[in-house]
């Protein structure tokens, strides 16, 4: 019984994470400007590490949290950096 | 699907379904926004949703998982949302000020209205 609830669940949440990173793709593809593909970028991977969670959840395995940890500090140094390159036109000066 | 080894109380998975569901939504409701809405200042909002209670649904939807189907406390998933936590608002706000700088220099519309402070502060 337990299983078949967190089966249900965790597939439907897998699914509205996988479209939310759908529709954030979009909005990269789309535009307009810099910084919009920069902020769905950054979407982009707290999706990513989120569906890395629920793939945790879903096999029992505690390796997912690692990648998700990992995806997670990219992810900030990574838009950190290109807000800087934005601002400076320059990463480090 | 879910490792038959791992079995929880009905209770457990019903919690734990109901927070992966709700983070899950929050993610999905930003990402709506975030493809939505009009001008870029607005779209600074929206995903918001996803890093606060979208990362802590998830994260405590995980925590309740493993702390009953291994049967000790594990809390290391506290890290990740800790670290979101913290580090978003960071992100958002130098983000937002390139976003800001960017505009100011072109002379946009939507921008221009802000009075632009001194170079250097007038001595009294």
């Amino acid at each position: 019984m337990s299983i078949v609830i967190l089966s249900v669940a965790v597939t439907i949440a897998q699914l509205m994470l996988a479209l939310a990173m759908a529709l954030v793709l979009v909005r990269i593809l789309r535009g307009p400007r810099a910084q919009d593909r920069i902020i769905a970028l950054d979407t982009l991977y707290i999706n990513a590490m989120l569906l890395l969670v629920t793939f945790g959840i879903s096999t029992g395995r505690i390796v997912y949290f690692e990648a998700a940890l990992v995806i997670g500090m990219i992810g900030f140094v990574s838009t950190l950096a290109l807000a800087k390159f934005l601002m400076r036109g320059e990463v480090i000066e | 699907m879910i490792d038959p080894a791992t079995d929880i109380p009905v209770w457990a998975a019903i919690a734990v379904a109901f927070f992966v569901l709700v983070g899950a939504a929050l993610a999905l409701i930003g990402a709506i926004g975030l493809l939505s809405f009009n001008s870029f200042y607005q779209r600074l909002h929206p995903p918001a949703l996803g890093t606060s209670w979208g990362t802590g649904g998830v994260m405590m939807a995980s925590i309740l998982f493993f702390s009953i189907g291994f049967g000790r406390p594990i809390f290391h998933e506290i890290l990740i949302g800790i670290f979101v936590t913290v580090t978003t608002p960071v992100t958002f706000m130098l983000l937002a000020r390139a976003a800001l700088y960017r505009d100011r220099a072109e002379g946009n519309e939507d921008v221009r209205g802000k009075t632009e402070r001194p170079a250097t502060p007038t001595e009294p």
